[in-house]
């Protein structure tokens, strides 16, 4: 039996990123909030400290800080016309759960997109008009603009201590940073990362050929650092364990060590966690959001949990995964285009290439999740796409995040996976070798996109959210050219061996780690017809709703999420606060 | 006389296994069986630090009776018994014989199975990995396509022991003897096999990839798991392992080779 509990101000789905900055703006402003969080609890002392932290097995390969499969997944199939499987154990992505979600073991890739990523299909029309984008090609503008969200961004910079160069500040343009960059505010609360060997060959050889190389901004704290909450965060050690890792050194920001202290100390908040959200109650008539229905896990119990203000602050699956079961806003049809939840998913395309320095001592073992040399000058539309047959870019970078030697095991090509030359291979370059990544955005296209699975179910019984996915002739083409851009840096260096390039090729696996920046699904925009939530993240359907979150991208660039996930998250916050408290309803009108 | 050992060695397994079922109804315990007796059988030779070629004997050489025999109490107790948990004596055999081949012994670290590889193997097989901890395991099961992953309904340790019957009476029928006794390089061949589905052996592919992935982590794994005895692949590769604080090192040691006896989470509890 369902117990139906008190009304609350508002009630928070998912406890990352998003939820706990939306949690610190709505109980800042007075308001009575409930965090739901379906994993546990876990501490820095408890959880993350020396020795035990330092376990490639258990927090990589045994995946202990991620998402259940055995209780949660997706089912994925290439093309609408074929059966979807389920993707039986996590590969491709590594979603989390538990407080701080993701949030607690990401890298610290902390980025924000370029002004032409957020105005993309206006973008890439006024520069080279209609006909350049395919009819099959979905992007749209995100309804907000660079200059809006920047002061957004800045705040979640300031709030993550993150360390980098400015490349253009307030127009004015810095060698050395992102000249690439739009206008920024103000500088990176913190320098720059140590800058390694490997970041050196690679800023070397990209100035011989005109780029312009500059640090990675990085959510990994290069000197001991203050928030604007009075949360402090450690100096990093460079110990090579971040991504998939929690951080002893508390130097890598996540919502754990830069919100939930405060977060937690506010008596207008409590946070549940085991406690696994079924569904949302929609009344379709008022157009409102009445409750939040969820399972404690821990003894079985059902809760309906009603709130003036309903969050949506899982992770993309779940936030599309919510608005489908619930029956808010209309779903996606790819035949006829028409509905919108679950359109424009979207990932992101890798390639790059394998470089081998024999001489170089690279200690690849010292490193920081976020410590790269990158350049972008193939980002975005920041070159000229006339002629080349796709749009978008890449950021392409080196970088040293950690020698972890069950993963990092880099051979030349041609050798065998085990064995004598394998044994040799490896205990020759382990020290000696880096790859140059190429990250490239991924364009929306009409046939990729989320839905039900009719075939299987979770723990809850809910139906597996169901993805239609493959890679497109963009992808394709996108990661050719930019893993041929890589090839050329790697050329210009004074390497013993350069793998040849490694684009993506064939179809979209669930198999291989590629990233974890799964995007769309419940995205943004400037009318109800083409988007699920308004320039605010509040929902077309229910205006006492807000999804926040990857999920309200309309495409992915190629850049790590996070920055912008919680500029986005600020920006919604203070419309929230400043516009809809004092007057609920539709802030835009459609 | 390798294959006369190894056969042996099995033999010895099988009945050690029949017996203490029906002494103790239970699988082989170390708190019932002396510390000699079950060494002599299950023992995986502690892997000599100095070990150069030679090594290849500390496993596979020397029979059982003999190791337990010619070696001095001290590294018996050092070398501590290790009782199979999951594998029965044919699949700990073939899975020693497997991570020999894939990681043979040489001058860069002693063989798989000399560093502890299989009895890393069969605790993982052991434990939630091995029964399935983290798959999703509702039906229906259908086959897919490669991009699919994995699909199969059986656990892991399911999966080893299934496709271990199937490989092993593949050799039998072509060798006439089990992979476990076959040469270093009739073992290659059949490992190659699996590896590039020419074997046609259902599953085949899958568990090859499945073997050869706990192989490399039980290699480089820290050595709390069982395997990388001795931390033998952190120092083939010059892997420090902990504590990992480099702080002040990342920029001492800019362009010049940062050297250090290599520590286990073991060495800090």
């Amino acid at each position: 039996m369902t117990t139906r509990l008190k009304e609350v101000d508002v009630v928070i789905v998912g406890f990352g990123w998003t939820g706990a900055i939306m949690a610190r703006e709505l109980t800042k402003a007075g308001l009575s909030v409930v965090g739901l969080e379906r994993g546990p609890q876990r501490s820095t002392a408890e959880d993350f400290g020396l020795p035990g932290v330092r376990d490639e097995l258990k927090y990589v390969h045994r995946h202990e800080l991620f998402q259940d499969t055995q209780q949660e997944t997706v089912s994925m199939r290439h093309e609408p016309s074929e059966t979807a499987l389920p993707m039986r154990r996590l590969g491709a992505f590594l979603p989390g759960t538990g407080v701080g979600g993701a949030g607690s073991h990401w890298n610290g890739l902390h980025w924000r997109l370029l002004p032409s990523d957020l105005s993309l299909r206006s973008h890439v029309t006024a520069r080279y008009g209609r006909s350049a984008i395919p009819d099959e090609m979905s992007i749209q503008d995100f309804g907000v603009g660079y200059d809006e969200l920047e002061p957004y961004y800045d705040r979640f910079e300031k709030l993550c201590g993150v360390s980098g160069q400015a490349g253009n500040l307030r127009g004015q343009r810095i060698e050395g940073g992102n000249v690439f960059e739009g206008p920024r505010s103000d500088h990176y609360p913190n320098r720059p990362l140590h800058k390694t060997v490997t970041g050196e060959l690679f800023e070397t050889a990209a100035k011989k050929l005109g780029y312009h190389p500059f640090p990675a901004p990085a959510s990994n704290a290069s000197a001991a650092y203050t928030n604007p909450e009075g949360l402090t965060l450690g100096a990093c050690q460079y110990c090579g364990h971040c991504e998939r890792f929690g951080c002893e050194a508390n130097a890598k920001a996540t919502p754990n060590t830069t919100l939930l202290p405060v977060v937690l100390a506010d008596r207008n908040f409590s946070l549940r966690t085991h406690a696994y959200v079924r569904s949302l109650v929609y009344d379709k008539h008022a157009r409102k959001v009445r409750a939040v229905q969820y399972v404690d896990v821990r003894d079985g119990q059902e809760y309906e949990q009603p709130a003036k203000l309903v969050i949506l602050g899982a992770y993309v699956f779940n936030n599309t995964l919510l608005m489908l079961t619930s029956g808010i806003g209309r779903a996606y049809d790819p035949t006829t285009g028409r509905g919108v939840v679950g359109k424009n998913y979207c990932y992101q395309v890798g390639g790059g290439v394998q470089v081998f320095v024999e001489g170089r001592e690279l200690n690849p073992f010292m490193g920081a999740g976020a410590l790269s040399m990158n350049i972008d000058d193939f980002n975005g539309d920041n070159f000229d796409h006339a002629g080349l047959g796709f749009l978008g870019g890449a950021w392409i970078a080196a970088g040293t995040s950690g020698g972890r030697p069950i993963s990092h095991r880099p051979v030349p090509p041609g050798t065998p996976r085990w064995g004598s030359a394998w044994k040799r291979a490896t205990a020759r370059w382990y020290r000696h070798s880096f790859s140059i990544g190429a990250s490239g955005a991924n364009y929306a296209h009409r046939r990729n996109y989320l839905d039900l699975d009719p075939n299987y179910r979770d723990v809850l019984g809910r139906p597996l959210l169901r993805m239609t996915y493959n890679f497109r002739e963009n992808d394709y083409k996108l990661s050719s050219y930019c893993s041929g851009v890589a090839a050329r840096i790697a050329s210009a260096m004074d390497a013993t061996i350069v793998s040849t390039p490694n684009p993506r090729r064939g179809n979209f696996s669930v198999t291989p780690y590629q990233s974890t920046h799964n995007t769309g699904g419940t995205i943004m925009g400037s009318n109800p017809r083409d988007s699920v939530v308004n320039r605010y993240l509040q929902s077309w359907d229910a205006d006492n709703l807000f999804v926040v979150g990857a999920s309200v991208f309309p495409q992915n660039a190629s850049y790590n999420p996070t920055g912008t996930v919680g500029a986005l998250a600020y920006w919604s916050a203070d419309a929230i606060v400043q516009r809809y408290l004092k007057a609920p309803g539709p802030l835009v009108h459609a | 006389m390798q294959h006369e050992e190894r056969v042996r060695r099995r033999r010895f397994l099988q009945v050690l296994s029949a017996s203490s079922a029906t002494l103790l109804g239970a699988p082989a315990c170390a708190t019932t069986l002396t510390a000699p007796t079950l060494g002599a059988a299950r023992v995986i030779p502690q892997a000599d630090p100095t070990a150069t070629t030679k090594a290849t004997a500390v496993t596979s050489g020397s029979g059982p009776t003999q190791s337990a025999a010619t070696q001095p109490a001290s590294t018996l107790s050092a070398s501590a018994p290790e009782p199979a948990l999951t594998l029965n004596p044919t699949e700990y055999a073939f899975v020693e014989a497997a991570v020999d081949t894939l990681i043979p012994a040489d001058d860069l670290s002693p063989s798989g199975a000399a560093c502890g590889v299989a009895v890393f193997i069969d605790r993982q097989l052991a434990g939630a990995f091995g029964s399935g901890a983290r798959l999703y395991r509702s039906g229906p099961f259908l086959q897919g396509k490669p991009e699919h992953g994995y699909q199969l309904a059986l656990t892991p340790r399911e999966l080893f022991g299934s496709t271990i019957v199937l490989v092993n009476t593949r050799t039998q029928r072509e060798h006439g003897r089990s992979f476990d006794v076959l040469s270093e390089a009739e073992r290659s061949a059949v490992l190659s096999a699996l590896e590039s589905g020419a074997s046609a052996l259902p599953a085949g592919q899958i568990f090859f990839e499945l073997l050869l992935t706990l192989t490399m982590e039980g290699f480089f794994a820290d050595p709390m798991y069982g395997g990388n005895r001795d931390k033998a692949a952190w120092k083939m590769v010059g892997y420090p392992g902990l504590p990992a604080t480099y702080q002040g090192e990342i920029a001492d040691y800019h362009g010049r080779r940062f050297d250090r006896a290599p520590q286990s989470i073991i060495d800090f509890c």
